[in-house]
């Protein structure tokens, strides 16, 4: 890459309009996304990267008690460590543990787990022409080439790049909400609608524009009744991205469930919230039967190709069995 | 504003190991090229460079990081610390002769970021049991295979000094959970 300028505001104003006033500046939060694409793999090109890691967007406050406002620039690590986070969000810290290494978590920020970039192999590697994320109208080597990290819901033949985020599960799960800086002001974004599907452009990836910031993240809290878990399949037992993963949050009265909030990662183009699942198990029994049937429409009309055919099966497995243990858990 | 680089350098200052070193690099510099190549601190490794490995694992403010993916620019003002600190006054660390004793590796290469993992989690008090370790210590890969021996060397320096924690609020769970 050529000559890099590097930048570190005192502020957050002053950060939004020194990225919105260059085409070729961009954000540097914790840098395992940024630095990775950047000065590695060369797969994205700034002239200019104005370092936003000491700005006082860290930690975590609790709003009427209902809502977990978390700072975008809280790392991993301490996230997971967070006395409300361990309390009443078990599947959130399930899943930040499970992401990663200790290194990255020490690293990585919350803002900068939700922007995370894909791990497709085809899209890291610049030598690779055919790239419909990296190159718009190049095609998709993916659905070509050898799959098996990819995704296959929210996903067709012009791209099947996965969203790797474990965090993200659980979050859409409980409809977190983005709070977003920028130089037209703030506003805020459930995180469900932050993603945008690839469609016919998969290099349009979220609703953020050039000099847009994520300040915060809202998680509301579940009841306090409600209980929580994370499961992530992968081919190690640590360090690994996941092959299916599933976070579910019950509230099982009486063997029978009240709510239900459902997301899966390991098998979307975006983390992936299973709400036609959460209605079938409404006000039914907490039963295999019935769980079984919820995790056949989450998988739905699936996108699949020789590599990735497995992980229809292997999701609607992983969503069950957290479901079971749930069920088990409150009976 | 704190740092400008209109040049595409950056200047500023770090301390490394205890020692205030003045910077002034190319603002491209990664914090594991400043080390190796600019300050001569060579036992850091660089292993894949892409932070997947570990090898160039080092504590920026305390915390273990992968050096490959932190700028130098970045830990202007902040503590670095290396292998090179672990050894004091010409004798080794309890967690390098644990490594020697207990075989703790082959080739050597992913050696320095395994020990300044190992000394991290110590610190932490999450060696309370060999599951404990290797979970906490999954982000430093070795090609040679010495992961029971590097385990082993770990939990004997734990139990001798009495770090290795009770499994509590402070400890690492199991990620495959």
């Amino acid at each position: 890459m050529s000559a890099l300028t590097y930048v570190r505001p005192d502020g957050v104003d002053e950060a939004i309009a020194l990225v919105s006033a260059d085409a070729g500046a961009a954000f540097l939060a914790g840098g395992t996304t940024q630095l990775d694409l950047l000065l590695k793999d060369g797969v994205i090109e700034n002239s200019t990267l104005v370092d936003i890691g000491r700005l006082p967007l860290t930690g975590t406050s609790l709003l009427d008690g209902a809502v977990l406002r978390i700072g975008a620039l809280t790392t991993m690590a301490d996230l997971a460590e967070d006395p409300v986070v361990r309390e009443r969000l078990p599947f959130v810290r399930e899943a930040l543990l499970a992401g990663a290494s200790i290194q990255l978590r020490n690293m990585a920020t919350i803002g900068g787990n939700l922007l995370q970039r894909t791990r497709c192999r085809y899209f890291r590697d610049r030598t690779v022409a055919a790239c419909n994320k990296r190159r718009p109208g190049t095609g998709c080597a993916a659905v070509i080439g050898p799959a098996r990290m990819h995704a296959i819901l929210g996903a067709d033949q012009n791209c099947i790049a996965l969203h790797a985020s474990d965090l993200c599960v659980p979050l859409v799960a409980l409809d977190a909400e983005v709070r977003v800086q920028g130089p037209g002001g703030e506003r805020t974004v459930p995180l469900t609608d932050f993603y945008v599907l690839p469609g016919r452009s998969p290099d349009v990836e979220h609703v953020l524009g050039h000099g847009e910031m994520i300040t915060h993240v809202d998680v509301p809290l579940p009841p306090a009744t409600s209980r929580s878990r994370y499961l992530k399949v992968r081919d190690r037992a640590s360090y690994e991205f996941a092959l299916a993963s599933a976070a579910a949050a019950l509230v099982v009265e009486d063997g029978t469930i009240a709510e239900a909030r459902l997301a899966l990662g390991g098998v979307g183009t975006v983390p992936w919230r299973a709400g036609e699942a959460e209605e079938m198990l409404r006000g039914v029994p907490a039963t295999t039967a019935m769980f079984r049937a919820a995790a056949r429409a989450a998988l739905r009309d699936p996108y699949t190709l020789p590599g990735t055919a497995f992980k229809v099966e292997l999701a609607q497995r992983t969503l069950v069995r957290v479901l079971e243990d749930l069920a088990e858990a409150a009976s | 504003m704190a740092t400008s680089s209109t040049t595409g350098r950056t200047t500023g200052e770090v301390r490394v190991n205890g020692e205030a070193r003045r910077l002034d690099l190319d603002s491209r510099v990664t914090l594991l090229d400043m080390l190796r190549d600019h300050l001569g601190l060579t036992g850091t490794k660089k292993g894949c460079d892409q932070g997947a490995c570990g090898a160039c694992t080092v504590h920026l403010d305390g915390r273990p990081v992968v050096s490959c993916l932190v700028l130098a620019a970045q830990c202007d003002g902040r503590e670095v610390r290396t292998v090179e600190s672990l050894a004091r006054d010409g004798r080794l660390h309890p967690l390098q002769e644990a490594f020697i004793r207990h075989d703790g590796f082959q080739c050597g290469f992913c050696t320095p970021g395994q020990l300044m993992s190992a000394a991290a989690l110590l610190a932490q008090r999450r060696a309370s049991s060999a599951d404990e370790v290797r979970e906490a210590m999954s982000g430093n890969l070795c090609r040679c295979g010495a992961y029971p021996n590097i385990v082993a060397a770990i939990r004997d320096v734990a139990e001798q000094n009495g770090t290795a924690g009770d499994g509590g609020p402070g400890a690492a769970r199991n990620g495959a959970a």
